[in-house]
């Protein structure tokens, strides 16, 4: 984060109703302004060990990744990607090789994977990366949006127009996720950059939220707890139990606060094109 | 057991056909998977691609008409016990797998090669269908902003810099006078959103095709017509 602004994270991870372990892992760290949820499947007790292994992998890289760039004072280059987004993919492309290598070494550890979302807060940008079905929404003036598309064959049949979002969302097949971490030597990250505005709310979160409850009731925890970040993640939780928790059910939640005047700093800074 | 298909012509069956591969073609042509050979029926006229233990019927713009119980459809998600209609003749959809167990309730991966996949199921043809709905999908989308490829362009309408040019290489581009009014531009897999980001003292939001979007980021279409601080643009998606 800008010395401008400040990150206020919550976090929840509940194992849900249903079942006796937790496979979901998350991580977050403030002062780098990092968030990370991790879905992990497969292989006896291994969705634990690859949703830590990619969690752990990621905070660890790049803290040492952001605490360089920060030295080096470097500035967001003209390339495709800020350099803090080429430090996110190549981290997570680390955290895949590891996991990957672990599931073929060990054989408790066989077909073990695990989904990963995660944002990096700074300057006045955040940069989103995501691989499987593990979301990010935003609350920005009352509209909640979801900002990732998930890697789910679900989502390629509604894009094909075989599905509407509804019937999606009856279906039994709408677990199958098609892009993950550990389950091939090589893992395409999708990466997004948007800009982030102070007020705004970034929900990051497992499908154990967003099977069990919609976006309307999401959207509408979220604006009834605004004010209390860990009232809202916690309530989001409950809500998931409430309605069945068949799953692992991972919530963070992160607010950009303005902590200084100065604006227009920022803004100059990263403005492309000035008129 | 895998699914299957009994085609019948006014109520006398006539065949049966295993659905045990990743696509069955019907038509009246002989290199179907399923010749249908009446006039009614297209050459190639529909198809069905079958994943894990569910299958989609597609039409594939048959002249008269692919029907599902009676409706006619493009494409559907079929249920056991639907009915396909082609011309004159019927086929029975019959899956006593599907809805019975909820194996799938766990998330899954699936992927080309994956082990400890359902062994009928074929988990190679699973990641070939999969790779080929996803193929298909980018291709009917059209221009989908492809990392790395073309990207999209605005060009600025009027004003002092009336016909300049900017890239959108970048996964987020601002634009606009900081103090009056700034915007961004992100690239997401659906498209580019174009996003408001400050709009000095009088709080301007971007305007698109002369209607003021508010703070909420929205797609841009080809063509679409961007005011940001004054300055008119046109966005181009690549070509």
């Amino acid at each position: 984060m800008s010395p401008h602004y400040k990150l206020e994270i919550s976090a929840v991870t509940d194992p849900g109703v249903k079942r006796a372990n937790n496979e979901d892992s998350i991580g977050m760290e403030a002062s780098l302004g990092l968030a990370v949820v991790a879905d992990g499947m497969g292989g006896y007790e291994g969705g634990e060990v690859a949703s830590a292994l990619a969690v752990q992998t990621i905070l660890n890289e790049l803290s040492e990744r952001i605490e360089l760039l920060r030295k080096q004072h470097a500035e967001a280059d003209s390339g495709e990607y800020s350099i803090q987004s080429l430090a996110v993919r190549d981290v997570i492309k680390k955290s895949n090789e590891i996991i990957y290598n672990a599931a073929r070494n060990e054989p408790q550890y066989q077909g073990m994977g695990t989904t990963v979302v995660l944002a990096l807060f700074y300057d006045n940008r955040l940069t989103i990366a995501h691989v499987g079905d593990s979301r990010l929404y935003r609350l920005r003036d009352d509209r909640l949006e979801l900002i990732t598309v998930d890697h789910t064959l679900m989502q390629q049949l509604i894009q094909r127009g075989f599905y509407t979002a509804q019937e999606a969302r009856e279906s039994l097949n709408k677990n199958l996720v098609i892009r993950a971490l550990g389950t091939d030597p090589e893992v395409e990250v999708d990466i997004q950059e948007d800009i982030a505005l102070p007020g705004d709310i970034y929900l990051l979160c497992s499908d154990g939220l967003n099977d069990m409850i919609d976006d309307g009731e999401i959207y509408l925890t979220l604006k009834r707890y605004n004010d209390n970040l860990d009232l809202a993640a916690t309530e989001l939780v409950k809500q998931a139990n409430k309605k069945g928790g068949k799953d692992n059910v991972s919530v963070i939640l992160a607010r950009p606060v303005k902590t200084g005047s100065a604006t227009l700093g920022w803004i100059e800074k990263v403005t492309d094109w000035f008129f | 057991m895998p699914a299957k298909l009994i085609l019948t012509l006014n109520g006398a069956n006539v065949s049966e056909h295993e659905l045990s591969k990743e696509t069955i073609t019907i038509g009246r042509r002989p290199e179907n998977d399923i010749q249908v050979d009446n006039l009614a029926v297209s050459g190639k006229h529909a198809q069905i691609i079958t994943i894990l233990n569910d299958s989609f019927l597609e039409d594939l713009n048959s002249t008269n008409g692919t029907y599902v119980n009676g409706s006619l459809i493009k494409k559907h998600a079929l249920k056991h016990g639907d009915v396909i209609g082609v011309g004159k003749h019927q086929l029975k959809y019959i899956n006593e797998n599907a809805g019975s167990d909820d194996a799938f309730e766990k998330t899954m991966i699936i992927r080309p090669d994956a082990a400890g996949m359902p062994e009928a199921t074929g988990a190679h043809d699973i990641g070939k269908s999969v790779a080929k709905i996803a193929a298909q999908e980018a291709k009917q989308r059209g221009a989908a902003p492809v990392q790395g490829g073309a990207a999209a362009r605005l060009q600025i309408l009027n004003g002092a810099n009336a016909g300049k040019e900017i890239e959108l290489s970048k996964a987020l581009t601002t634009i606009g006078k900081p103090g009056t009014q700034v915007a961004a531009i992100t690239r997401r897999p659906q498209g580019y959103f174009i996003i408001h980001v400050e709009g000095g003292s009088g709080n301007q939001t971007p305007v698109i095709n002369g209607k003021n979007i508010g703070t909420q980021a929205t797609g841009l279409k080809d063509h679409d017509i961007i005011e940001v601080a004054g300055v008119k643009m046109e966005f181009f998606l690549p070509s």
